[in-house]
C-alpha cells in the first residue's frame, strides 16, 4: 500500500478546500471499500481527506415534505430513520439489505453512492480491466460474468454498480447535492451514473474535486407503499443477483402511480421507465405487470452466462407489485 | 488384597467438557503462528506466477533489493537446492519450490521476498517484476477430456473395481438410474491462514508451525532440505482449522526454512487469502457417472460408479468418489473407476471427507432417483439394500448401524408423515421439501507413539504429537488419558503438537483421536505397571517422575482386517421460490454411529461443522476457473461463497450408542462424516419440493431458473 497523508476537515468548504488541486486525493467517508481497493492497490491516493466527522449527519425534512439526507449519514442510522422508514420504507430495506451491520455503522451515504464494482477483474490488477485501467480490455465480457450486467452496457465494460441504496434513491427520484470549489449543485440521480460507452473508468457526472453533501428526496406519496426485495446466492454478506424497488398506487384496479428501479443488472442503478409507462393507467394485474417487465427488458442483452437475469427480474417485477397490491387491500 | 471403597469416579469420557484452552481463545491470550513474536524476526512474503504455463524468463531482483527493508529476494536462480522425492504420502512434487523456471499453473510460487517487516516484504513482492514466456494452457476440465487416464498406482488410490458381471446384472435389471453428477472445485478456507516461523537455533531447525501434524511435517522438512530427523523439531500452540489443508503441502514451512538457512535468522512466512486458493490443495472438481441397476423392487443387481477430477501436471492427486459406494449398499455386481486429468491447474489435495463428500452426493442422488423410480420410500431402499458384510471387501463390519442411524432420524425428522410426491407443498412463495442421504465415513487408525509421566505432585503429563486444529483434541485426550489412568481430568497436562514427541498420525482422515488414545491408552497401562512395581508408594516418586511410552505400530499390524467405517443419515428440509430461484434450508438433522464419543459438546461441533459444510457444499460454494486466464475468478472469501450465519438453519446432530472395539478405544472418528450425504440430503429435498433434479453443485439461483441444467 502506498503511504498517504491524512488530513480531517472540519467543515464541507474546508473539505473541498483541501482536496482542492490534489489530484492524488480521495475523500474518505466509512472507507469500507476504499480501503479495501487501497489494500489491494486498485486505489494509490496520496492524500485522504476524512469527511466523516462533517456535520452532514442528519435528515431534514423540508415544508413540502422532500428529504434532504447528510452525505455522512451512516447506512445503518438512515435505515432506521423514522421518516426513512415510514415514508419511503424501500429505501430502509434496501440500505438493510446491504453489507452487514458492521459495514452499515461504518458506511456513509455519500460513499455508498461512490462505491465501485465488485467485478473481480477489477480488483485483481494482473487481469486487463477497462475500469481501472482505460484501455487494457474488459475480461469479464468474455470471462467470469455470471453476475454482471444485462442493460446498458458495452464491449468496454459489463460491471454492475453494486449498490443497494442508490437502487430505492433511483426509485424516488433522487437529487445529489454537491459542493465544489465554485459552489453548491444538484445532480438529479438519473443523471448523476454516466452510460458506460468507451469511458467506464468515468462513473459519475460529479466534478472532479466536488464533495457529496447530501441527497434530496422529493416528496412521493406513493413511496410509503413501497418494497425492496434482493435476491442472491446466500442470505446475507453478498451483493444482489437482481432486486428491485417498486412503489405502486392503484385505484379501483387501475395503476394512478408506480416506481421501479432495478439493482444489479447495469453498472448504474436503472430506473425501468418502459415498465412504469406500460403500467399508468392500466389494469393492476399480474398479467400487467409481467407485460411491463417485459417491456423493461426488450432492451435486455443478457451475457453468454448470465441469462438468468433476465427471468429473473421478470419474476421480481410480477411478485413485488403483486405484494404491494394485495398489501394495499 | 482389598482397597479402600474408593467414592464412584464418574467417566470423563461421554460426558461433556468445555475446551481446555477455551478461555485463552476467547479472551485472545492463545497465539496462532502468525502473532507469536520472536526476536530478529524477518518476514518472507511469496510472490505466486499470473501466467497458467510457460518459462520464467526473468526475475528483476536489483530494483526490490533497493527497497527499503528487503533483504533478499529468492527465487529458482538462486535457491536452496532440495531433495527430491519428499512428501507426506509418497514423493510431492509440489514441495519442491523454487527448484526451476516452469510454471505449471496460475498461482505457482516463483519467488518469496524476504523484508524487515511484514509490509516491506509485501511491497517488495508487488514490485517484482517477473517475465515468462507463456505456453498454450488446458485448464478446462470435463469427463470427456482426451487427457482422462487411470490414476496412478499410490497408498491413497483406491484400486479399480469388477466384481461379479456387471453387464448381465444391468441387462436383468428391471430399472435403471444412469445419471451424471458433477461437483465443482471448492476451498477448505480455515480461519487461520497457513503461516510458519524457521530458524537455526543450536545446531537444529525450529519450525513454529500451523500444521495438521508436526512429526510428519518434521519428517519430510528432514527429507527436503536432508537433515537428520533428529535435527528438525516442528510445533505449533494452536490451529485455527485445517481441513486437510495443513498436512499435506507447505509452501509457507518450506520457504521458511529455505530463507532461514540463508538468511541465517528466524522468518516467518504467512500465506494471504488468495495465495490458499491454489496452493494447499482443494477438492477438485468432480464428473460423476452412476449406474443403479435393479429389480422392480429396489433391490440393487449393480452399482457402478466412475469418477474423473482434475489434477495438475505437477503431482496426481485424484479424488476418490468411489470410497462411498464401496461400503454403503450389498449389489451383485460393482463396476468402480477413479479417473484424472491432469490440466495446468494447482494440484488438488484432501479437503474435509475427500472422496465421501462429493462421492456421497452422487450416490445418494442416483438411490434417490431410483427410489422415486421403484416407487419405494428412499429409506425403505437403503435398508432393503443393506449388506451382510462390506460390499466391495467381504469382510466382516467391524459395527455397522446405518439402519438404527436412517430409523432413529427419520422418527425425530417425522419421515412418516411424508408426502413423496414432489412438488406439492407451498407456503407463500416457497415450496417445501424434504431429503434424505446415508453418510459413511472409514474409521481408520495410524501408528501413533505417546508417553505419560506420572510427575511427582501426583499430576500426570500427556506427550503426543497430536494436533488441535480446533476439534477439542486436547480436551477429549484429556478426557481418555483421565480414564486411562482413572484420575480427574484436572490432574493430568495434555501436551501436544511437538515432533520431539515423536511418531503419531495427523490430525486427518477422521483417525486422529482414535490413532492417539490408543497409544495413551497403552501408555497408561505401562505407566500403572510400571507405577505398582514401584517400592513404596506415589509419594515417593523421583523428583522427574516415572515416565511410560507406548508405541502401536505393531499392535496396528497385528489386527485383523475388518469393513470400519463410521455411519450416518441426513435429514433436509427446504425452501425453494421458483420465481426468484433461492433455495433455503429450513433445519437438518444427522444421526450418526460413530463409536464411542469422548467429548459430547466438541463432537456436537463437529457434526454441526460438517453438516454446515454440506448446505455451503449444496447451495454455495464453487471456484470459477477463468478460461482466459487459467485462474480463479472469484479466489476470496467475497467470490468465494460459503454458508454465512443466516443461510444456515437449525441443525440438529446426535448419536446412537455403539460399541465396537476393533480399535480397542471404541473410538471410530467422527471429524468428517458430517458433510458426508449433506449435499445429497439438500438436493433431494429440492426435488421433493420442486420436482427439479439438480445434479450439478452447486444448487446456484441461475440453476434453479433454469431447471437445473449443468
Amino acid at each position: 500500500m502506498r503511504e498517504f497523508d491524512y488530513r480531517r476537515a472540519a467543515d464541507a468548504h474546508e473539505a473541498v478546500a483541501l482536496l482542492s488541486g490534489e489530484p492524488e486525493a480521495r475523500f474518505l467517508g466509512g472507507g469500507t471499500n476504499l480501503v479495501d481497493l487501497m489494500k489491494t492497490g486498485v486505489e494509490n491516493p496520496a492524500l485522504l481527506v476524512d469527511v466523516r466527522g462533517l456535520p452532514l449527519d442528519r435528515i431534514e425534512v423540508a415544508g413540502d415534505g422532500a428529504l434532504t439526507i447528510g452525505a455522512t449519514m451512516t447506512n445503518s442510522d438512515l435505515a432506521a430513520h423514522p421518516e426513512v422508514r415510514h415514508r419511503y420504507p424501500a429505501l430502509a430495506e434496501a440500505v438493510l439489505a446491504g453489507a452487514s451491520g458492521q459495514l452499515r455503522n461504518m458506511a456513509t451515504v455519500g460513499g455508498n453512492l461512490l462505491q465501485r464494482t465488485r467485478c473481480g477483474y477489477f480488483t485483481d490488477l494482473s487481469r486487463p480491466c477497462n475500469k481501472r485501467e482505460p484501455g487494457s480490455g474488459c475480461s469479464a465480457l468474455n470471462g467470469e460474468h455470471h453476475n454482471h450486467a444485462i442493460l446498458g452496457w458495452s464491449e468496454h465494460c459489463v460491471a454492475t454498480n453494486p449498490s443497494d441504496m442508490a437502487v430505492a434513491l433511483a426509485a424516488f427520484d433522487a437529487v445529489v447535492r454537491v459542493l465544489t470549489p465554485e459552489g453548491s449543485a444538484e445532480i438529479p440521480l438519473a443523471d448523476f451514473y454516466l452510460p458506460v460507452g468507451d469511458t467506464p473508468h468515468r462513473e459519475t457526472a460529479l466534478p472532479d474535486g466536488a464533495l457529496i453533501t447530501g441527497v434530496t428526496l422529493p416528496a412521493a406519496p406513493v413511496a410509503a407503499r413501497s418494497r425492496y426485495r434482493k435476491v442472491r446466492e446466500r442470505a446475507s454478506y453478498a451483493f444482489a443477483n437482481g432486486s428491485i424497488a417498486a412503489a405502486l398506487h392503484v385505484e379501483d384496479g387501475t395503476v394512478r402511480d408506480v416506481r421501479i428501479a432495478f439493482g444489479a443488472v447495469a453498472s448504474r442503478p436503472w430506473r425501468a421507465r418502459e415498465a412504469e409507462r406500460a403500467l399508468i393507467g392500466g389494469p393492476a394485474t399480474p398479467e400487467a405487470f409481467a407485460a411491463a417487465a417485459d417491456a423493461e427488458l426488450a432492451a435486455a442483452r443478457p451475457l453468454a452466462h448470465n441469462g438468468y437475469k433476465v427471468p429473473l427480474i421478470r419474476n421480481l417485477v410480477v411478485s413485488t407489485l403483486t405484494e404491494l397490491q394485495e398489501a394495499a387491500r | 488384597m482389598t482397597t479402600p471403597a474408593a467414592p464412584p469416579r464418574t467417566s470423563a469420557t461421554g460426558t461433556p467438557h468445555t475446551r481446555r484452552e477455551g478461555r485463552a481463545k476467547v479472551t485472545g491470550e492463545a497465539r496462532y503462528t502468525g502473532d507469536i513474536p520472536f526476536a530478529e524476526l524477518a518476514h518472507g512474503w511469496l510472490v505466486t506466477s499470473t501466467v497458467a504455463r510457460g518459462r520464467i524468463r526473468s526475475v528483476d531482483t536489483d530494483t526490490v533489493l533497493a527497497m527499503p527493508g528487503v533483504l533478499a529476494v529468492l527465487h529458482p536462480g538462486n535457491a536452496l537446492r532440495l531433495t527430491p522425492g519428499a512428501g507426506l504420502m509418497g514423493p510431492d512434487a509440489n514441495l519442491q519450490l523454487l527448484q526451476d523456471d516452469r510454471v505449471p499453473h496460475v498461482g505457482w510460487p516463483v519467488a518469496l521476498v524476504v523484508a524487515e517487516t511484514q509490509e516491506q516484504a509485501r511491497a517488495g513482492a508487488d514490485a517484482l517484476v517477473i517475465t515468462y514466456d507463456e505456453e498454450p494452457y488446458d485448464t478446462a476440465f470435463r469427463a470427456d477430456h482426451p487427457g482422462l487416464r487411470p490414476t496412478a498406482p499410490s497408498p491413497l488410490a483406491m484400486p479399480d473395481v469388477d466384481q461379479g458381471d456387471p453387464d448381465a446384472e444391468l441387462a436383468a435389471s428391471a430399472v435403471v438410474v444412469d445419471r451424471e453428477y458433477t461437483t465443482p472445485e471448492e476451498f477448505h478456507n480455515a480461519m487461520e491462514p497457513h503461516a510458519a516461523m524457521a530458524r537455526w537455533e543450536n545446531g537444529r531447525l525450529e519450525v513454529v508451525d500451523s500444521n495438521q501434524g508436526s512429526y510428519a511435517v518434521a519428517q519430510v522438512l528432514a527429507a527436503l532440505f536432508s537433515l537428520d530427523a533428529d535435527t528438525v523439531r516442528v510445533r505449533s500452540e494452536h490451529v485455527g482449522g485445517g481441513f486437510g489443508s495443513k498436512g499435506l503441502r507447505l509452501p509457507h514451512t518450506v520457504l521458511a526454512v529455505m530463507a532461514t538457512t540463508i538468511l541465517h535468522r528466524p522468518v516467518r512466512v504467512v500465506l494471504t487469502r488468495r495465495q490458499m486458493f491454489s496452493l494447499v490443495g482443494h477438492r477438485p472438481a468432480t464428473a460423476q457417472r452412476v449406474r443403479l441397476g435393479a429389480d422392480a423392487d429396489g433391490r440393487l443387481r449393480v452399482v457402478e460408479h466412475e469418477t474423473a477430477s482434475p489434477t495438475s501436471t505437477v503431482h496426481e492427486f485424484a479424488e476418490q468418489s468411489t470410497r462411498h459406494s464401496r461400503t454403503l449398499y450389498a449389489a451383485d455386481a460393482f463396476r468402480l473407476r477413479t479417473r484424472v486429468v491432469p490440466l495446468d491447474v494447482p494440484t488438488p489435495g484432501f479437503m474435509r471427507a475427500p472422496g465421501w463428500a462429493p462421492g456421497s452426493f452422487a450416490v445418494e442422488s442416483a438411490m434417490d432417483e431410483l427410489a422415486a423410480e421403484v416407487g419405494v420410500d428412499p429409506i425403505a431402499l437403503r435398508l432393503r439394500n443393506e449388506p451382510e458384510t462390506g460390499p466391495v471387501s467381504g469382510l466382516p463390519f467391524s459395527s455397522r448401524n446405518l439402519v438404527a442411524c436412517l430409523e432413529e432420524g427419520a422418527r425425530r425428522f417425522g419421515w412418516a408423515d411424508r408426502d413423496p410426491r414432489p412438488g406439492v407443498r407451498r407456503d407463500g412463495r416457497w415450496l417445501l421439501g424434504t431429503g434424505v442421504a446415508a453418510a459413511a465415513h472409514s474409521a481408520g487408525v495410524g501408528a501413533s507413539t505417546a508417553a505419560i509421566t506420572a510427575e511427582a505432585d501426583g499430576t500426570y503429563t500427556v506427550r503426543v504429537t497430536a494436533a488441535d486444529i480446533g476439534t477439542g483434541a486436547r480436551t477429549a485426550l484429556g478426557q481418555i488419558a483421565a480414564d486411562a489412568l482413572e484420575v480427574s481430568p484436572e490432574s493430568v497436562r495434555i501436551r501436544i503438537a511437538d515432533s520431539d514427541f515423536g511418531l503419531a498420525w495427523l490430525a486427518g482422515g477422521s483417525m486422529g483421536t482414535a490413532s492417539w488414545a490408543w497409544a495413551i491408552n497403552e501408555a497408561a497401562v505401562a505407566l500403572r505397571k510400571k507405577l505398582a512395581d514401584l517400592p513404596g508408594d506415589m509419594a515417593d516418586l523421583p523428583p522427574e517422575g516415572v515416565t511410560a511410552h507406548a508405541d502401536t505400530t505393531e499392535l496396528l499390524a497385528a489386527r485383523e482386517q475388518r469393513e470400519s467405517h463410521g455411519y450416518g443419515a441426513q435429514f433436509a428440509e427446504v425452501a425453494v421460490d421458483p420465481a426468484s430461484g433461492e433455495v433455503r434450508v429450513r433445519r437438518m438433522l444427522g444421526i450418526f454411529a460413530v463409536g464411542r464419543v469422548v467429548n459430547p459438546l466438541t463432537a456436537r461441533n463437529q457434526f454441526i461443522g460438517g453438516m454446515t459444510w454440506g448446505l455451503s457444499m449444496a447451495l454455495h460454494e464453487e471456484g470459477v476457473r477463468d478460461d482466459a486466464s487459467g485462474g480463479l475468478a472469484n479466489g476470496d472469501l467475497a467470490g468465494y461463497h460459503v454458508a454465512a450465519n443466516a443461510d444456515v438453519p437449525l441443525i440438529e446432530a446426535d448419536w446412537i450408542d455403539e460399541h465396537d472395539t476393533y480399535n480397542p478405544s471404541g473410538i471410530k472418528g467422527l471429524g468428517e462424516i458430517g458433510i458426508v450425504g449433506g449435499a445429497a440430503a439438500v438436493a433431494n429435498a429440492v426435488w421433493h419440493a420442486t420436482g427439479v433434479r439438480h445434479r450439478h453443485l452447486p444448487i446456484s439461483l441461475e440453476r434453479v431458473l433454469s431447471g437445473g441444467r449443468r
